[in-house]
C-alpha cells in the first residue's frame, strides 16, 4: 500500500469523481460534503509522501514505475523530489479550501465538483510524472476541467476568458508535443528503444547536437511560459483570474500557473542545460520586464481581482528570474516563491471573493471604508496583503529576497529592477487596500456581515501558513535544497561556488538566529 | 504463372455471407406483404454476426498469403479490418432504424441491403490483393453509398446523392486508369506483383508514377482529403445522419486501408517519390479541414469539415512508410470511428426527428435540457479534438510520433497547430451546450435505447483513450503486410 502511496495521492480524488457520477440523486450539501471530504483526505494522504520524504536524497524518491503502453514505450512513472513535494502539497492544501470557498455555488454544483476534483488529479498527476508523455497526458487534462470552471461558473465574459484561456495553453502545448515525440524518436537510436522515460532522456538529448536541443529548450519552453505565464504569453491570465469564480482564480493562481514553472525546472533544465544557459539572459530578461510591467498594470487597475491577476504576472516574474539565475539563492529562492505566491495570492484571491460576495463589485472606486463594516474580514485581507508585498517575517519576503540575492550575483541590474518590484508590490497593494478599506463608505456597504465560521475556516489554515513559512522557511528549504544543489551541479556546476555570496541554507541559518 | 486456380472460400466467406444476407433482405422486401423494420434489422445483424464468426478463423489462417488466384490476401490485416467495418455497420444498421422508425418517412427497407452490400464492398476492398479487386470492391460500396444518401427522398438528400454520384463515377475513372497505368508499368494488376516488379526494376518507375497519381486521386476522393474534399460537406449535410454516421466511418476504414495495402506493398519500392505526395495532401487536408470548419454554422458541416481535418491526420502517420506508420493509422482509424459514430448519433438524436435541428444553435443549453447527450457528445468532441484521456489523444500521438520518427517533424508542427486551431470549434459547440441559454423550444429524441447503443462507442473511446494496449497488440499484429 505506502509502495503507491503517489499513486493514491494522485487519483484518489478521482473516488470521490466516482461517487458522485455515481450518485445522480444526491442533494447539493452531500455532493459538497463528498468533494469536500475526497479533498481532505487527499491532503491527509499528502501529508504521509511529506512524512516519508527523504530530505537527505536529492534524486527521485518514492518513484513508482509499471508498463502502460508496451508497443508505444509509454510508462506509468511517477516520483518525488523536493520541487514538486512542495508543489503537491500547495495543491492538496488549497483544493479543501477552494472546495470550501465554493460552498456558495449553487448552479449545478455536481459538474462544478466534478470538475474540481478531475482537476485535482490532473494537476498532482502533473506533478508526479516522470515520464515525458503521462507528464503531457496530465498537463492537457488540467485544461476541460478549468476550462468548464472559468466558463461554467465565471463572470460576464466567462466564455472569451475560458476559451482564451484554453486555446493559449493548447497552442504553447502543442510545440511541446512536438518536442516530446522528437525526443522519443531520437530515443530509438542511443538506448535502444523509445522512451518518454525522463531520466533516460537526459543522457539521450545531452547526446544531441547543439542547435537541436535549443530548439527543443524553445518548443518546451514556450508551453510553460503561457502556463507561467511570462511576458509577452501572459494576456490570457488576466482574463481567466478575473472571470473564473473565487476557487478557480484560486487554484489557477496558486497551484495552475506553478505547473509551468515546475516544468522548466523539472524539463528545461534537466534535459537542455547547454540550452538552458545559453537562453538564461533572454529569458532573464523577459521575466524582468514581466515583473515590472506586471506591478506596472497593477498599479493602475481599478478592479481588485484583475490588480491581483497582475501582481501574479509580477510575482511568477521572480520565480523564473530566480531558476534561470542558476545559483542556489535564486533556484531555492524561485522554488520558495513558488510555495508562496500560491499560499498569499490564494489567500488575496479567497479575500476578494468573499468581498465579492458581500458588496458585488471588484471595482475599487465602489468600495472604501469597508474597515469599519468588517473590520475582521478587511484585517486578514491585509495580513494578506503585507505578506504578498514581502514585509520580513512574512513568507513572501524569504523568496524574494533570495531571488534578488541570486540575480544580483548573475546580473545586478536583474536584481537592482526586481527590487524595485518589490516597492511597486507595497504601493499597489496597499494602496489598493486602502481604497478598499478606508475612506468614506458607500451606503449600501453600510450593513454587511463580518466573516462566517465557514470563512474562518477557509481562511485560518492559509494565514497561519503565510506566517510559519516566513517564520521558519528552514522547514520548506530543507527539503528543496539538495534538489536545487543537483538541479544547478547539473545546469550550471560552476556557478554553485564561484559566487563568494553564501547559500540559502547560511543565509537563512543566520535570519533565524534570534 | 498460376495453372489452375485453387478455389479457397474461407477467406471470402465474409462477404459471401454479407451479400447471401442481403439478397436475402432484397427479397424479403420485396415478396413479404409487409416488411417488417425489425425483421430487417435482426436479419442484418445475423449476416455481420455471421461475417464475423467467419473471419475469426482467419487470424490463424495458415494457407496461402492470397486466394482466389491471387484475389484477395488472407492476412491479419484484412481481419482486422472486416472486424472494425463490420462493428460500424452494425452501429449504423442501429442508428439507421432509430431514425426512420421516428422521422415519419416511409418505410424504407433497402436501407438494409444497401449498407451490407456497402460494407460487403468496403471489407472487400481492405482484402482485395488486386487492383481490379479493388476497383470492383470500390464501385460496390460506392453504388450502394450513393443509393443511401438519397434514401429519404428528401430535396436536400437527391441532391447530395446526385453530386456524390457525379464526383464519385469522376474518381473511380481516375482510379480505373491508375490501375490501367499500373498494369501498363508492370504488366499486372496484382498488388505484389506490382510491387516484385517495381522492386526489380523491371516495371517502368515513370508510368508507375502516373499510376500512383491516378490512383492517389481516386482515393483521395473517397477519404475526403484535400484537394478531393468538395463533395463531403454537402453529401455529409444532406445525407440522413445516421447515413452520414456509418458513411464517415466506414468508408473512411475502408479507403484508408486499402490506400495502405497500395502504398505500403504496391509502390512500396517508390516510397521516396510518393512520401512528399502524402505529405503535401495530409498538410493541405490539415489545414483546410481545421480552418473550414470554424466558419460552419451547422453541425454536420462542421463535422464534415473535421472529418477532412481528420484524413490527414491519418495521412499524416503514412507518411512514415513502415510498421509504425500502419499502426498508427489503424489505431486512429479505430479511434476515429467511434468518435465519429459517437458524435453523430448525438446529432442524430438532437435532431429528434429528420435532418431538423442541425443549427449549432440548437446546441444551446443542451446540458440542462439532455445532461447525458450533452456529456456525450462533449466526450466524444474531446476526442476528435484530441484531449486525454481519450482515445483521439492517443491517435494522435501515434500519428504525429509515426511522422516524427520518419523525420517528418514539420507536418507534425502543422498537425499541432491546426489541432489548435480545430479544438476552437469542438469547444464552441461545449459552450453553447454547457454555458449559454437553450434558445427556443427544442425536443430532442428522448428514447432510452439509441442513448445505451452510443455509451458504446463512448465506454470505447475512453477505454482505448486510457488502455491503448487493448487494442494496440492486435493493432500491432495485424498491421504487417505479407508479400
Amino acid at each position: 500500500m505506502t509502495d503507491h502511496l503517489l499513486t493514491i495521492v494522485t487519483f484518489l480524488p478521482l473516488i470521490g469523481v466516482v461517487v458522485l457520477l455515481a450518485w445522480r440523486a444526491a442533494p447539493d450539501n452531500t455532493v459538497r460534503a463528498v468533494a469536500m471530504l475526497t479533498a481532505v483526505a487527499t491532503f491527509i494522504v499528502s501529508l504521509a509522501v511529506l512524512g516519508r520524504f527523504d530530505r537527505a536524497d536529492a534524486g527521485f524518491q518514492m518513484v513508482e514505475q509499471a508498463t502502460w503502453v508496451k508497443t508505444a514505450g509509454l510508462q506509468y512513472l511517477v516520483g518525488v523530489d523536493g520541487v514538486s513535494l512542495w508543489m503537491i502539497l500547495l495543491t492538496t492544501f488549497l483544493m479543501p479550501l477552494a472546495v470550501l470557498a465554493s460552498w456558495k455555488v449553487e448552479r449545478n454544483v455536481r459538474l462544478y465538483m466534478l470538475a474540481m476534483l478531475v482537476l485535482e488529479t490532473a494537476v498532482i498527476g502533473s506533478f508526479v510524472a516522470l515520464d515525458l508523455l503521462l507528464f503531457f497526458v496530465f498537463f492537457e487534462a488540467i485544461l476541460v476541467p478549468m476550462y468548464l470552471i472559468i466558463g461554467g461558473w465565471g463572470g460576464e465574459r466567462r466564455v472569451y476568458a475560458a476559451i482564451k484561456f484554453f486555446l493559449y495553453t493548447m497552442a504553447g502545448s502543442a510545440f511541446l508535443l512536438i518536442a516530446i515525440l522528437f525526443l522519443f524518436a531520437k530515443a530509438s537510436g542511443p538506448i535502444g528503444h523509445g522512451t518518454f522515460d525522463v531520466r533516460e532522456l537526459t543522457s539521450v538529448a545531452s547526446a544531441l547536437p547543439v542547435t537541436t536541443a535549443r530548439w527543443l529548450f524553445l518548443a518546451f519552453f514556450v508551453a510553460f511560459a503561457v502556463k507561467v505565464p511570462l511576458f509577452p504569453l501572459h494576456t490570457w491570465l488576466a482574463d481567466a483570474h478575473t472571470e473564473a469564480p473565487t476557487a478557480g482564480s484560486v487554484l489557477l493562481a496558486g497551484v495552475l500557473l506553478k505547473v509551468g514553472a515546475y516544468g522548466m525546472i523539472r524539463f528545461n533544465l534537466l534535459l537542455f542545460p547547454e540550452a538552458s544557459k545559453h537562453f538564461a539572459t533572454f529569458v532573464s530578461i523577459l521575466a524582468v520586464i514581466g515583473i515590472v510591467y506586471g506591478a506596472v498594470v497593477a498599479l493602475i487597475q481599478t478592479d481588485i481581482k484583475r490588480l491581483v491577476a497582475y501582481s501574479s504576472v509580477s510575482h511568477l516574474g521572480f520565480v523564473v528570474l530566480g531558476i534561470f539565475a542558476f545559483t542556489s539563492q535564486g533556484v531555492t529562492g524561485g522554488i520558495l516563491q513558488m510555495v508562496n505566491h500560491g499560499l498569499s495570492t490564494g489567500a488575496l484571491f479567497l479575500l476578494v471573493g468573499m468581498v465579492y460576495e458581500r458588496t458585488h463589485t471588484r471595482d475599487l472606486s465602489k468600495m472604501g471604508g469597508l474597515a469599519t463594516v468588517m473590520p475582521w474580514l478587511t484585517g486578514a485581507f491585509l495580513f494578506a496583503v503585507v505578506a504578498s508585498v514581502g514585509v520580513p517575517g512574512l513568507n513572501n519576503f524569504v523568496g524574494e529576497f533570495l531571488v534578488i540575492v541570486g540575480s544580483f550575483a548573475v546580473n545586478r541590474w536583474f536584481g537592482v529592477l526586481a527590487a524595485v518590484a518589490v516597492v511597486l508590490a507595497a504601493i499597489y497593494l496597499l494602496w489598493s487596500y486602502q481604497r478598499m478599506a478606508y475612506g468614506p463608505m458607500h451606503e449600501e456597504h453600510a450593513i454587511l456581515p463580518d466573516v462566517s465560521l465557514r470563512e474562518v475556516l477557509v481562511l485560518a489554515p492559509i494565514l497561519s501558513l503565510l506566517l510559519l513559512f516566513g517564520v521558519f522557511p528552514k522547514l520548506l528549504t530543507d527539503r528543496i535544497d539538495p534538489t536545487t544543489s543537483a538541479v544547478i551541479a547539473h545546469v550550471a556546476p560552476t556557478h554553485v561556488t564561484d559566487l563568494g555570496v553564501p547559500g540559502s541554507a547560511v543565509i537563512l541559518a543566520q535570519r533565524s538566529k534570534p | 504463372m498460376i495453372a489452375t486456380p485453387k478455389l479457397e472460400f474461407a477467406p471470402i466467406l465474409p462477404e459471401l455471407f454479407l451479400c447471401g444476407v442481403a439478397i436475402i433482405g432484397l427479397l424479403y422486401e420485396a415478396l413479404a406483404p409487409r416488411a417488417e423494420r425489425l425483421w430487417h434489422l435482426a436479419l442484418a445483424l445475423a449476416g455481420l454476426v455471421a461475417a464475423a464468426l467467419a473471419t475469426f478463423p482467419l487470424w490463424h489462417w495458415q494457407g496461402d498469403p492470397t486466394v482466389m488466384a491471387g484475389m484477395v490476401a488472407a492476412d491479419r490485416f484484412s481481419v482486422v479490418s472486416r472486424l472494425v467495418l463490420l462493428a460500424i455497420a452494425a452501429m449504423g444498421l442501429l442508428l439507421g432504424t432509430h431514425y426512420f422508425a421516428r422521422s415519419g418517412d416511409e418505410p424504407r427497407g433497402e436501407l438494409y441491403p444497401l449498407v451490407l452490400f456497402a460494407t460487403a464492398g468496403m471489407t472487400l476492398i481492405t482484402a482485395a490483393a488486386d487492383l481490379i479487386l479493388m476497383f470492383l470492391a470500390l464501385e460496390i460500396l460506392s453504388l450502394a453509398l450513393y443509393v443511401l444518401t438519397g434514401i429519404t427522398g428528401r430535396p436536400a438528400s437527391n441532391e447530395a446523392a446526385m453530386k456524390y454520384f457525379l464526383l464519385g463515377a469522376f474518381s473511380s475513372a481516375f482510379f480505373l486508369f491508375g490501375v490501367a497505368w499500373a498494369y501498363g508499368a508492370t504488366a499486372t494488376t496484382s498488388i505484389t506483383a506490382v510491387a516484385n516488379a517495381l522492386a526489380g526494376q523491371t516495371g517502368s518507375q515513370a508510368l508507375a508514377l502516373m499510376a500512383f497519381a491516378f490512383l492517389v486521386i481516386g482515393f483521395g476522393f473517397k477519404v475526403a482529403a484535400v484537394p478531393f474534399h468538395m463533395w463531403t460537406p454537402d453529401v455529409y449535410q444532406g445525407a440522413p445522419t445516421p447515413v452520414t454516421a456509418f458513411m464517415s466511418a466506414a468508408t473512411k476504414v475502408a479507403a484508408f486501408l486499402a490506400l495502405i495495402r497500395v502504398l505500403d506493398v504496391a509502390f512500396q519500392p517508390l516510397t521516396w517519390d510518393w512520401t512528399p505526395v502524402v505529405w503535401v495532401l495530409a498538410a493541405l487536408s490539415v489545414i483546410v479541414g481545421s480552418v473550414l470548419a470554424i466558419a460552419q454554422s451547422d453541425i454536420k458541416r462542421m463535422l464534415a469539415y473535421s472529418s477532412i481535418a481528420h484524413a490527414g491526420f491519418i495521412l499524416t502517420g503514412l507518411t512514415a512508410a513502415d510498421q509504425t506508420g500502419i499502426r498508427s493509422a489503424m489505431f486512429y482509424l479505430v479511434a476515429y470511428s467511434l468518435m465519429t459514430l459517437g458524435a453523430f448519433g448525438v446529432v442524430m438524436l438532437v435532431s429528434a426527428r429528420g435532418e431538423e435541428q442541425t443549427a449549432l444553435t440548437s446546441y444551446a443549453g443542451l446540458a440542462k435540457r439532455s445532461p447525458l447527450l450533452a456529456g456525450l457528445m462533449t466526450l466524444f468532441l474531446l476526442s476528435l479534438a484530441g484531449i486525454p484521456p481519450t482515445a483521439g489523444f492517443v491517435a494522435k500521438v501515434g500519428v504525429f510520433s509515426a511522422a516524427i520518427g520518419a523525420g517528418h517533424w514539420p507536418l507534425a508542427v502543422i498537425g499541432v497547430i491546426s489541432s489548435v486551431a480545430a479544438a476552437f470549434f469542438y469547444l464552441r459547440v461545449i459552450v453553447l451546450m454547457y454555458m449559454q441559454e437553450p434558445q427556443g423550444t427544442h425536443d430532442e429524441d428522448r428514447s432510452v435505447l439509441p442513448r445505451v447503443a452510443l455509451a458504446i462507442p463512448a465506454i470505447l473511446t475512453l477505454a482505448f483513450g486510457i488502455f491503448p494496449s487493448l487494442i494496440l497488440g492486435i493493432l500491432e499484429r495485424a498491421s504487417i503486410l505479407r508479400w
